[in-house]
């Protein structure tokens, strides 16, 4: 057959895209299992961080059993929805929907005898999602722990909101304004801000910025802000 | 392959030998310079990045070099490119399934080894004209060159950038007691263009072959 007609050209190609097109749907759809694996395997993961519990890859989901005693699903009056999974919420889809049907996991974990609440973060940053989790002690009040993760922020500068340090900084500081006002009354919840050009180390509510990072670090804030907020109904009543 | 070549006749030996000095595809042909400046970081990326383009860039020029008097000339970039796209992908998925954390690291820059000109470059320049084991030796010998630099670079970088290989810290507590501060411009990719460029000045220097009159 002429190598330059076009049939041959044409059948060259459908060919050679129907072969690519098999193998990789092959290989694709094999994988698929490890992958989504490794994908839940980090989230158990990033949620053990928060409490400083690091683990080989192979004791990840034991220890997750282990420590994390209840995974609830909060409705937006802070009631528990047990018709949902809490684990499989995805919050990049749940945020889009309005406040009443959004449903909000949290993870009660316990670790040497003391009860912590860790709540899942998602927001934008500059350039696109950014996620975490924030864990808080038994007054669910003080943070005891974050970590934050991001799709695309600048490396070097937003970035670095994925290193432990940045997290780190947040060990230590409250989100109420009075611990005995309650979560639900005025002006009382105010969260914790990333500060631009840092903050007094006696700041209960603020950490330093990244420099050059403004606008990530102020998407951060916004995020812990925003997420946190929903979960007030709820550590009122319980 | 002539019927009495050696599998490993001189020529052939040069194939693999050429890409690491006289003809190395960063430092002499200037290709592929985008990933040596993204993942040189740190060396695990980076070698795992060598790793991948070397499945890439031997894999896709034996495949073009089997096909080669098959593919249709009017399409041969096409095809070229399908196939190496495909490659890709396929590392891609292992590397997800595999290596989680280091492609996490590497992010879009595995996607990115399409774009990498040495591969387009090999499959137009050598495996469209020559056997699969020829090609085979260099595609490997390329990568090879490839890789030569980034562990290079990493190597630096994550040295004197962090004062860690591998993420194990290597420059002793001591120094810092003693004032010794991480560079931090080393982890920026300024800093692995320059590194590049004195690579390319320390070849030169010694590998006179390299110097235009």
């Amino acid at each position: 057959m002429d190598r330059n007609s076009n049939a041959y050209t044409f059948i060259f190609a459908v060919a050679l895209v129907v072969i690519v097109a098999a193998v990789l749907a092959f290989t694709a759809t094999s994988l698929k299992p490890l992958q989504d694996n490794n994908v839940r395997n980090e989230k158990m993961q990033n949620i053990l961080t928060t409490l400083n519990i690091t683990s080989e890859k192979s004791e990840i989901e034991s220890n997750f059993n282990l420590y994390i005693k209840q995974q609830i699903a909060l409705k937006s009056d802070g009631t528990i929805d047990a018709n949902v999974n809490a684990f499989t919420i995805d919050l990049k889809k749940e945020i889009k929907k309005p406040l009443n049907e959004q449903r909000f996991p949290l993870y009660v974990a316990e670790k040497d005898g003391k009860t912590f609440y860790i709540v899942p973060l998602f927001g934008s940053g500059l350039w696109d999602a950014i996620w975490g989790y924030i864990a808080l002690d038994a007054d669910k009040n003080t943070i005891v722990g974050a970590v934050f993760d991001h799709k695309g922020e600048t490396p070097g500068l937003g970035a670095e909101i994925n290193q432990q340090w940045f997290g780190d900084l947040f060990i230590g500081k409250k989100i109420l304004k009075d611990a005995n006002q309650g979560f639900t009354s005025e002006g009382n919840f105010v969260s914790v801000k990333v500060v631009k050009g840092g903050t007094p180390d006696d700041n209960l509510h603020g950490v330093d910025g990244i420099s050059g990072g403004t606008i990530t670090s102020d998407a951060v804030s916004k995020m812990v802000q925003e997420r946190l907020s929903n979960y007030l109904l709820y550590f009122q009543n319980n | 392959m002539s019927d009495k070549e050696k599998l490993f006749s001189k020529k052939n030996l040069q194939l693999l030998k050429d890409p690491l000095d006289d003809n190395n595809p960063i430092s002499v042909q200037v290709l592929g310079i985008c990933s040596a400046l993204a993942i040189t970081v740190k060396l695990e990326p980076a070698i795992v990045m060598s790793i991948s383009v070397l499945f890439v860039v031997t894999a896709s020029n034996v495949i073009v070099s089997l096909l080669r008097n098959f593919i249709p000339n009017r399409i041969r970039i096409i095809v070229q490119l399908v196939i190496v796209a495909a490659l890709v992908i396929l590392v891609d998925q292992v590397l997800k399934a595999y290596a989680y954390d280091v492609s996490k690291q590497l992010s879009v820059f595995v996607g990115l080894i399409i774009t990498n000109c040495i591969v387009m470059g090999r499959l137009e320049a050598f495996a469209l004209a020559n056997g699969p084991w020829k090609s085979f030796l260099d595609g490997i010998g390329n990568s090879f060159g490839y890789a030569l630099i980034l562990v290079i670079v990493a190597f630096l970088r994550e040295l004197l950038g962090s004062g860690k290989l591998f993420g194990i810290q290597i420059i002793p507590q001591f120094f810092y007691d003693n004032g010794y501060q991480n560079n931090g411009f080393m982890l920026l990719s300024p800093m692995a263009l320059i590194v590049v460029g004195m690579l390319i000045w320390a070849q030169r220097a010694r590998n006179k072959k390299l110097i235009e009159k």
